[in-house]
């Protein structure tokens, strides 16, 4: 089973990406943004970061790096795709999830560890956990609120495609305290927080974050 | 009422990271010809007739922009 | 028309603004003596701001003898570099180096709080880098004027928001540091930032440039017009105008941080130190080229020939003087071997990283720069970056300092009832000093790379350092400028004190010191005798301790008017721990049944406490003693506590005294406890106090004979003191009152977001 995580210029959780991975037992290969060539990989992950400063909007530089035309084809084929923070900003800016991540309403940047609801668990990142269970792992942003028009945020919930929602204080203004979103088939999913961050008790709040890393593995055994 | 443009943007000497992030991806996108790229902000105030100039000029310089590292340019732009 | 060496020779007598930049009559006289001419404008801007306070550290430097007058050999044995360099290096086994630096940016982040507490961190960060380590985490020392002055509204959010904004951004963690409030920093906060990283011993990499036909290489960001002039002293005084003829208005000292371009430098650097294709290499900070090409070329066994206009500009016509002085961030400078010249500049062609080869190693003993083939430099560069003047400034203590030390805390009314002192614990957890720092360090990214074991609230901040063996380090910074205030000498020996326990505490050994010496004008003869008591009293407490110096910073003139700040010797201790699964938490509660022992001894010791602070507005009398003995066997129990893990939890005592640190040990472990004062001593004393050498350990029940036999052994005083209760959601003093924690939470989390949103 191999894993790609995705290098762009000012990505930072790269290397807890890399981390992440080999703690759930699969393959982990680094892929540069450069680099029009997914070397194979059975599922990518886009980390978290700063790509390109930000600069513009978090996301919207990177989205038109080599390597994201690979992944953009791979993803309408079924590739397994989970979007970590800024890789979640990519997803969005590049079309592969609707919506877009906005400034945090209080305006700051917000670093906490932050509880998360468990909305649908028939994802390709989500299928290791029960239904309604929750989770905390840290969220980290400046740009984290997700907003959506209506109609789209209503298709999101009636199809059951909100995967992950904020439960206690909302840390960012999200609409509809979403925290997390797929795509119609489930293989695609975006979410602020960092579960990479959370798979070890002695440098993260839990080891809750573990789950997606695990999650994925069964979808690619599965399909 | 009157509507009023602020623009604010970094003054000419002051480095300015988010306009190079854009003036290097466009060769990248395949836009030629592009040689600098400045960002700034753009605010638009709708205002009574009784705030004059000076009044707007205050506005900008003292809370819209940083006058230590930003210029701006104020103007009515409907009367 | 550009100042060359042949027209400097040839015009003896022109004016030149040597006062407008800083210089003294006396020290343009030794230029002109050193180059047997005038200098050229270029050479007087290098002499100019390589020669201020801040970068030749000229009127401190006659005190740096008592460092080497207390660094025994064996505390030189674990130094691989010290003071001199760019920053201090420590050998922490498992073949890893640590390589750690405080360093101000004080005035700065006044004028403009955002980007210079940003470019702050960025500065403190390359510093770092030079020395080839991977840099691993940062924290920031922080100070600001009164907590409710409207200046303090416009300062505080943008340096937090700044040290946020460019940390965050290039992915370092930040593990801790200080906000602290009070007046006498009003028109002059403290920026400080601290950046420690690691290297495997053998990579460490020297800003040398040694090997004649080496190419000296300046790459990273373009050079513009940021914060000419900026690192002398008077920032707002930059160069007035016609200095290179060009007649540039009056700039901005600002620089402006690219925090994006700094972590693509990182990650270049570090590709670079990997491929073994750097012989040298210097960060540009303040002083920028002047600074990095003496620096280099000083250190070195030759010379150096630079050709200035090779420099990649962003700003049109500037001038030899002003590309010299830019302080432009995140460029980096190195000396690389010709046949390695290809490789570099593919590594950075990879990271998009701009570099151009702009000189090389020569023979001799010059300095030389040219402009389009005509030389505007020629100096020995020796006398550029490390032959400076000295002076030995007059000291005198103040004529207010008796009077100061015998207004004492004595007369000042106290709470006694049970009633009062309840009310004075929350009073004193809601005071802006001893409030949580949430509001803060929720805007840093404190997991970033995974490695932090320990972060805010913690005494500590804590990072693996080795995935493998999981041997980590652990850091703290203190300094309460009050007690440096009533006596420079025992105040920053208590600073060194707290900073060794908060490491200790974390279970770590520390390890080594650094500083960040923040003082009013050191004209004034009372400020240079408390920067004299300061660094006498940080050397000789650093031998007591057993841990070296390895490199500070000194900042001078932050004063308003003739009022200076409290003397602030920020003091930074890096400690050891050889696995961080066996880190020592700060909050209670963590196993089933502990018991609470309060290690130390608690006196009546009030002068230049929070409480008399908050209570009275009152600064006088003495500091607490301070037994640097006590604090060593105080860290030796705790390390030895938590290698055969009988402490489940510690918290060191300081501002605010035991109260505070009962109240933050409950909220942070989210559970209750009972506590029994001793009978036989004042309750608030005992709460309030801030005697040092004092902490607060949770032992499970089990290990609590073999703990405090272990102290009566080695003849550290206990009292068992309470015990935690998990099914209690309340603080009970015995003999006081009842605190629930959410009562205790709403004051001392509410304290920071009322005050700055």
């Amino acid at each position: 089973m191999r894993i790609g995580a995705v290098t762009f210029p000012g990505t930072l959780d790269d290397s807890d990406t890399i981390r992440a991975i080999k703690a759930s037992g699969a393959e982990a290969v680094a892929l540069w943004h450069g680099d029009a060539d997914l070397k194979g990989v059975d599922a990518v992950i886009l980390p978290g970061g700063f790509s390109y400063g930000d600069y513009l909007r978090a996301g919207a530089i990177a989205r038109f790096a080599p390597v994201m035309g690979e992944i953009i084809t791979a993803a309408r084929g079924g590739l397994p795709v989970l979007g970590i923070c800024n890789g979640f900003q990519v997803l969005c800016e590049a079309g592969l999830l609707p919506g877009a991540l906005l400034r945090n309403a209080g305006l700051h940047f917000v670093c906490r560890d932050q509880w998360l609801k468990v909305e649908n668990n028939a994802t390709a990142w989500s299928s290791r956990y029960e239904a309604g269970a929750e989770i905390i792992i840290p969220i980290k942003n400046m740009d984290g609120r997700f907003a959506a028009p209506k109609s789209v945020v209503d298709e999101l919930e009636g199809e059951g495609r909100v995967v992950f929602r904020y439960a206690g204080l909302n840390p960012n203004g999200s609409t509809d305290d979403i925290a997390g979103i797929s795509d119609p088939t489930g293989r695609i999913v975006g979410l602020m927080p960092h579960p990479e961050h959370a798979i070890d008790a002695l440098t993260g709040p839990s080891d809750d974050g573990l789950g997606m890393f695990l999650s994925v593995l069964d979808s690619v055994v599965a399909a | 009422m009157a509507r009023v443009v602020v623009d604010v943007m970094p003054k000419p000497e002051i480095l300015d990271p988010q306009g190079q992030a854009v003036a290097r991806a466009l060769p990248r996108l395949g836009f030629d010809g592009v040689s600098d790229v400045r960002q700034g902000k753009h605010f638009e105030l709708e205002v009574d007739d009784s705030v004059d100039d000076e009044t707007l000029a205050r506005i900008a310089e003292g809370f819209l922009s940083n006058p230590v590292v930003e210029d701006f340019v104020v103007r009515r732009v409907q009367a | 028309m550009i100042d060359t060496v042949d027209n400097a020779t040839a015009t003896p007598e022109q004016e030149q603004p040597f006062r407008e930049l800083g210089l003294k009559d006396d020290e343009y006289a030794r230029i002109r003596e050193i180059l047997g001419r005038r200098p050229t404008d270029a050479e007087l801007a290098m002499y100019s701001v390589m020669w201020s306070e801040h970068c030749s550290y000229k009127s401190s430097k006659v005190h740096w003898k008592h460092w080497s007058a207390n660094t025994t050999p064996e505390m030189k044995a674990k130094m691989l570099a010290g003071i001199g360099e760019n920053a201090g290096v420590v050998e922490i086994g498992d073949g890893w180096a640590v390589t750690f630096k405080l360093e101000s940016h004080n005035h700065p982040s006044y004028v403009e709080p955002y980007q210079g507490a940003a470019t702050g961190v960025g500065g403190i960060v390359r510093d770092i880098m030079a020395m080839g380590a991977r840099p691993l985490a940062v924290m920031d020392p922080l100070r600001f004027g009164a907590p409710d002055h409207p200046d303090t509204k416009r300062v505080l959010p943008g340096v937090v928001a700044g040290i946020g904004g460019y940390g965050n951004c290039l992915g370092l963690p930040n593990i801790g540091g200080e906000v602290v409030f009070d007046s006498s920093y009003q028109g002059n906060p403290l920026v400080n930032a601290l950046c420690v990283g690691a290297m495997r011993t053998e990579d460490l990499h020297l800003a040398h440039a040694s090997g004649t036909g080496n190419k000296v290489i300046l790459f990273g960001a373009r050079t513009g017009l940021d914060g000419i002039g900026g690192v002398s002293v008077l920032a707002s005084e930059t160069f007035s105008g016609d200095e290179g003829g060009t007649g540039r208005k009056k700039l901005p000292a600002v620089q402006v941080g690219d925090p994006f371009t700094e972590k693509v430098l990182i990650e270049c650097c570090l590709e670079l130190f990997a491929e073994g294709i750097v012989v040298g290499i210097q960060d540009l900070g303040g002083a920028g080229l002047s600074c990095a090409t003496s620096e280099l070329a000083s250190a070195g066994d030759g010379g150096m020939h630079v050709q200035l206009d090779r420099v990649p500009l962003r700003a049109t016509g500037m001038t030899p003087a002003e590309i010299l002085s830019s302080e432009s961030q995140e460029r980096m400078c190195a000396v690389v071997k010709p046949s390695d010249v290809d490789a570099f500049m593919r590594v950075c062609a990879k990271w998009d990283v701009i570099a151009t080869e702009i000189g090389e190693v020569t023979e001799g003993d010059r300095l030389i720069i040219t402009w389009h083939g005509e030389t505007v430099v020629d100096v020995p560069p020796r006398t550029v970056a490390h032959e400076g003047p000295m002076y030995e400034r007059p000291i005198e203590r103040p004529d207010y300092q008796d009077a100061l030390q015998a207004n004492g805390p004595e007369q000042l009314a106290r709470p006694s009832t049970p009633d009062e002192l309840r009310a004075e614990v929350l009073r004193m957890a809601a005071s802006p000093n001893l409030a949580s720092r949430r509001w803060v360090t929720e805007q840093y990214d404190r997991y970033v790379r995974g490695g932090t074991v320990l972060a805010q609230p913690s005494d500590s901040g804590m990072i693996r350092v080795d995935e493998e063996t999981g041997r980590g380090v652990a850091l703290a910074t203190d300094c309460n400028g009050r007690f440096v205030k009533l006596d420079p000498y025992t105040g920053t020996q208590l600073a060194l004190a707290e900073a060794y326990r908060n490491v200790a505490v974390s279970g770590a050994t520390p390890l080594a010191v650094t500083n960040c010496l923040n003082f009013g004008s050191p004209e004034d003869p009372a400020v240079m005798w408390q920067f004299e008591q300061a660094v006498r009293g940080l050397a000789e407490g650093c031998k007591e301790l057993g841990i070296p110096v390895t490199g500070g910073n000194v900042s001078f003139y932050n004063q308003t008017g003739t009022t200076a700040i409290h003397p602030t010797p920020v003091v930074g201790v890096l400690g050891v721990i050889d696995d961080v699964r066996r880190r020592i938490p700060t909050g209670i509660g963590a196993e089933a049944g502990e018991t609470l022992l309060l290690l130390g001894e608690t006196h009546d010791e009030f002068g230049g406490s929070e409480w008399a602070h908050v209570a009275h507005d009152h600064l006088g009398g003495l500091p607490p003693k301070v037994d640097l003995a006590r604090e060593r066997l105080i860290g030796e129990i705790l390390v030895a506590g938590s290698r055969d893990g009988m402490v489940s939890a510690a918290h060191d005592l300081s501002d605010g005294g035991l109260a505070q640190t009962l109240v933050e040990a409950c909220l942070i472990g989210e559970v209750g406890a009972r506590v029994v004062l001793d009978p036989d001593q004042d309750p608030f004393v005992q709460l309030f106090s801030e005697s040092a050498g004092r902490v607060l350990v949770a032992v499970p029940r089990s290990e609590e004979l073999r703990f405090t036999e272990m102290c009566t052994a080695r003849g550290l005083p206990w009292r068992r003191t309470g015990v935690v209760d998990p099914e209690s959601q309340s603080l009970e003093i015995q003999g006081i009152g009842d605190l629930p924690l959410a009562e205790l939470r709403e004051a001392w989390e509410g304290t920071l977001p009322a005050l700055f949103g």
